[in-house]
């Protein structure tokens, strides 16, 4: 077993972790942050996308030994008590969710898309979402809230 | 009822209640829920395709850290996976219906089959436990496509006797025959209809708990429908009568009807439970998920179309084969047949239909309805084979859909399969899609693009399907072994707030608004005095759940009789409290008034009096105000419209790019116009997925080689542009409410649209046919071979 500090959402947490515990697992199981999602086994879906000292990083992608020291941020870290980040909000003001499983990561990586490249075109916005899959939405109402964000 | 587009009435197109806590990471999935002592499972599957086991060791696994038990097929002796839908083949014999263990017993059949179970203090623990399982199995040739099933070289079943589940047919044969022998011409054609995997984004999951102190067992899923779910593994499985048996389905990340199964993992966690005295977790990873989730769609179908000179179809003749995968699963009988042949009239006046349909056992994963669920099938059959017969016949691909077209004042309209529609208009979604298409502009499109040296090809759709699901006494008749009814229960509290407690099930339709608004809407409340609550058999009194697009036609439709047994009760309490007659009680905005005087009674203070009845009429009420309603559709209801897709192929690499796509769907009475525009884009993106990207691939020996995200395309953000979606409604005439259903439109319309617009941009270079996914492998072969 390994021990693990980090900055989660702000506050500093530490856990004794496996050396084969993935950092969402991290996430869900020992601070039971369960915002994080996990929809695949092979780093394709984007469900647990989280912010890692600034990026978006797939934390199924990621074990837990590795973001020791790191500040991290989940999507219960983004709102603002009961104010919705301007992203949050998009995607409310846009139906850019449905089941919501796929949201927490869609919303991290759309955050840090506009980190990046703050006036994306829709041709930029549907690239960076390539790594977050969608089954309900057909995207087209995710990239109207992305692209509301922008305008925010 | 007002038809307003502001506030939160029908017709407004009202956010979500349910977003703040999707987008907060407050979802409550079945993952998400941990109960004090858990322990978890992992599944040891099958790795071949058919084989028979001759041994299992697992005394290392039972002996490994942190396990609490291993189980077997031989252990866990309960009922079979019931199916719940019995056809019968055209010589009047039962499907042939073999038993569906849990745990397999002797044999497995299809990669992905349970072996055992190994239950643990950690999920991890439990995973390297059953890899020190032996299993030793004595390898057998597969029946892995259907030909080679039909065969009956090898039986996936050796005590049924043949692969072939049933042979069933609908029409009349002779009458089609004789159309067709008299016609100008006949269009034949072979199609494919793609094995797809339904990828919900939530993998399935299940806890199981037993509470020694009252004897209850609690399953937590991730279904669509949880009373379903109690019923089938209550009654059948397990033996545990529903008052010992709570199932609850919490937030659910999609379902597509994936998610409507009794699955093996439900029953074996709940069977589990008492025996290691703790609750056991158990979820799916991604690549467990496409080999235990029920797959979609597999059909191979012939079909003729019989035309007169002038291009009026005479008749329709279709010979499928339907695979059902290793067991029957809950609804698979039913999808090829009563959901699907009886749709082969789609939008056309064709006058005789006979479909044969060969349901066929095979070595694979079991098939049921996937988010359209045989009408898909159907739809892609009859606008291939329409747009092939304009091609033949030389007659424009829309004139020949309106020369055939069921005109708008023919309904009520009795098809030769069976369904009788009731309302619809496909001119005016067609001629609405074609201008919202801009068709008129396509011709100087193509010359642009193929200036650019690309091919523009445009294809259309103008379907229609059966959902809204269903008559209880008609699909009874057809072999349902359910009622396919829905109840609602309106609670109304003292101080005149309310809590709604549905059958169906939100897994992404927003019920929880659409349904408040209804509510709102009806008792002139705001929307943030109502709740709606779905998804726990101990709260909710009973539910069929949510597919076929029925939540709102049917499940809505309850709701508002159970609304308006309200109103009709808080009547007679303001009547008496006001001192007048209830006849002469009006009800509006949510205040009870006596008709043509100021006396009037708030609905909150109708609630209170209801409550604290100390001036209440008791000789003629109860006190309370709450009540509950069960609906019972007098038929289906028919969506329809038209689908219109862009595409532009690069001749150089083949792959296609979808310009643009047009949805105009007639989808009866709009409650939130926002979700329903939703409902359409996803579905159009599913189908667009099916008809270019998507396929579960099977090789020989039956290893599903399409198993994870690296190999199984799913559509993603730049595979799309954004979608022009529009309503142009009829109302159904046997709902109050007029609506449809908009779940699965965009699922059934979309794939013909697609592999039309990709034949007519590949036609002038030769190319005669193209099959679902049309992969730019594909297409760049076509073009090869076309040269």
């Amino acid at each position: 077993m390994a021990t693990v500090s980090m900055t989660v959402n702000g506050k500093s947490v530490s856990g004794e972790v496996e050396p084969r515990t993935l950092l969402v697992q991290f996430i869900r199981e020992q601070l039971h942050l369960t915002g994080t999602h996990v929809g695949c086994d092979t780093s394709q879906c984007g469900a647990c996308v989280v912010h890692v000292d600034g990026d978006s990083v797939k934390s199924c992608t990621m074990l837990a030994v590795q973001a020791d020291g790191a500040e991290v941020t989940t999507i219960e870290g983004l709102a603002n008590g009961d104010t919705l980040h301007p992203m949050q909000e998009a995607f409310r003001d846009n139906h850019g969710l449905q089941c919501g499983f796929c949201t927490p990561g869609m919303v991290m990586s759309a955050v840090d898309l506009l980190k990046k490249n703050p006036k994306p075109s829709e041709g930029e916005i549907r690239e960076w979402l390539e790594g977050n899959i969608c089954r309900c939405t057909g995207y087209h109402n995710i990239v109207k809230a992305v692209q509301q964000a922008a305008q925010a | 009822m007002p038809d307003g587009t502001t506030g939160t009435g029908i017709g407004a197109a009202v956010k979500r209640v349910e977003d703040f806590r999707f987008l907060t990471g407050n979802g409550n999935y079945t993952d998400d829920i941990n109960r004090p002592g858990q322990s978890y499972a992992y599944i040891l599957r099958s790795p071949h395709a058919h084989a028979r086991i001759t041994s299992i060791d697992s005394s290392a696994a039972k002996a490994a850290a942190g396990v609490l038990a291993v189980f077997t097929g031989e252990d866990m002796q309960v009922g079979s996976l019931p199916c719940g839908w019995q056809i019968h083949s055209k010589d009047g014999s039962p499907m042939l219906e073999p038993e569906h263990p849990p745990l397999a017993k002797g044999k497995v059949r299809y990669v992905g089959d349970q072996v055992a179970v190994v239950i643990a203090d950690t999920y991890s623990q439990a995973k390297d436990a059953a890899e020190s399982i032996i299993v030793n199995y004595e390898v057998l040739p597969a029946a892995v496509s259907m030909s080679d099933a039909l065969a009956d070289k090898t039986l996936v079943h050796d005590d049924i006797g043949s692969n072939l589940c049933f042979d069933w047919e609908i029409g009349d044969e002779a009458a089609v025959d004789e159309a067709m022998s008299k016609a100008a011409h006949v269009t034949k054609i072979d199609l494919v209809n793609n094995r797809l995997v339904p990828n919900a984004m939530e993998p399935r999951a299940a806890i199981g708990e037993f509470d020694r102190a009252t004897g209850e067992y609690t399953l937590y899923t991730t279904s669509q429908n949880p009373h379903v779910i109690r019923l089938l593994m209550g009654a059948f499985v397990l033996s545990i009568p529903e008052h010992k048996l709570r199932v609850v389905a919490p937030d659910v990340g999609g379902g597509f009807g994936s998610k409507i199964y009794h699955y093996a993992e439900e029953a074996i966690v709940t069977w589990a439970a008492p025996k290691v005295g703790r609750p056991i977790k158990w979820v799916a990873d991604r690549s467990e998920s496409f080999v235990s989730d029920a797959h979609g769609r597999d059909q191979i179908n012939h079909a003729e179309l019989a035309l007169d000179a002038n291009g009026k179809f005479l008749a329709l003749k279709v010979q499928t084969q339907a695979n059902m995968g290793a067991y029957l699963s809950t609804f698979a009988p039913c999808v090829p047949t009563y959901l699907s042949a009886t749709l082969l009239a789609g939008t056309y006046t064709t006058p005789v239909i006979h479909a044969n349909v060969k349901a066929v056992f095979t070595n694979t994963v079991p098939v049921d309805a996937y988010r359209g669920a045989g009408r898909p099938e159907s739809t892609y059959l009859i606008e291939r084979i329409v747009d092939q017969a304009a091609r033949e016949t030389g007659i424009d691909k829309v004139e020949i859909r309106r020369r055939n077209f069921i005109p708008a004042d023919a309904f009520p309209y009795q098809t030769p399969v069976a369904l009788q529609y009731d309302s619809g208009d496909y001119e005016a979604t067609l001629s609405s899609a074609t201008k919202i298409a801009d068709v008129a502009g396509f011709a100087a499109r193509k010359a642009e693009a193929a200036s650019r040296g690309k091919l523009r090809g445009m294809g259309y759709s103008t379907y229609l399907e059966a959902c809204g699901i269903a008559p209880s006494a008609v699909v009874g008749s057809l072999g349902a072994r359910a009622g396919l009814y829905e109840s609602a229960e309106v609670r109304v509290h003292p101080t005149g707030s309310v809590t709604v407690f549905t059958g169906t099930h939100s897994h992404g339709q927003g019920h929880e608004t659409t349904f408040a608004q209804l509510v709102s809407d009806r008792l002139g409340l705001p929307m943030e005095n109502i709740e709606i609550s779905h998804g726990d058999t101990n709260k909710v009194q009973f539910g069929m759940g949510t597919y076929g697009s029925r939540s709102l036609a049917v499940g809505g439709e309850a709701l508002i009789r159970a609304v308006d047994k309200i109103i009709d009760k808080a009547k007679k309490i303001a009547a008496h409290v006001l001192e007048a007659s209830a006849d002469d009680i009006e009800f509006k905005d949510g205040n009870f008034t006596v008709a043509g005087t100021d006396k009037s009674m708030a609905f909150g203070e109708v609630a209170l009096t209801a409550y604290v009845p100390h001036n209440f009429p008791h000789d003629e009420l109860e006190p309370g105000l709450d009540e509950k309603a069960f609906y019972d559709p007098a038929n289906f209801t028919f969506p329809g419209g038209c689908h219109i897709c862009e595409v532009e192929i690069d001749p150089e690499t083949g792959v296609t790019e979808v310009i643009k796509f047009t949805a105009v769907d007639d989808v009866g009475r709009v409650i939130n116009p926002m979700i329903v525009e939703g409902q359409v884009h996803g579905g159009v993106a599913q189908g667009i997925g099916q008809a270019l990207l998507e396929y579960a691939a099977y090789d020989d020996s039956g290893q599903l080689v399409t198993g994870s995200y690296m190999d199984y395309t799913m559509p993603r953000a730049d595979n799309f542009p954004k979608f022009d979606v529009a309503t142009e409604g009829t109302l159904c005439t046997h709902n109050t409410l007029g609506v449809k259903g908009v779940g699965e439109v965009g699922a059934i319309g979309s794939p013909p649209a697609v592999i039309n617009a990709v034949i007519d941009a590949l036609w002038d270079r030769g190319v005669r046919d193209m099959s679902m996914p049309a992969t730019s492998e594909k297409v760049w072969l076509a073009l090869q071979a076309a040269e």
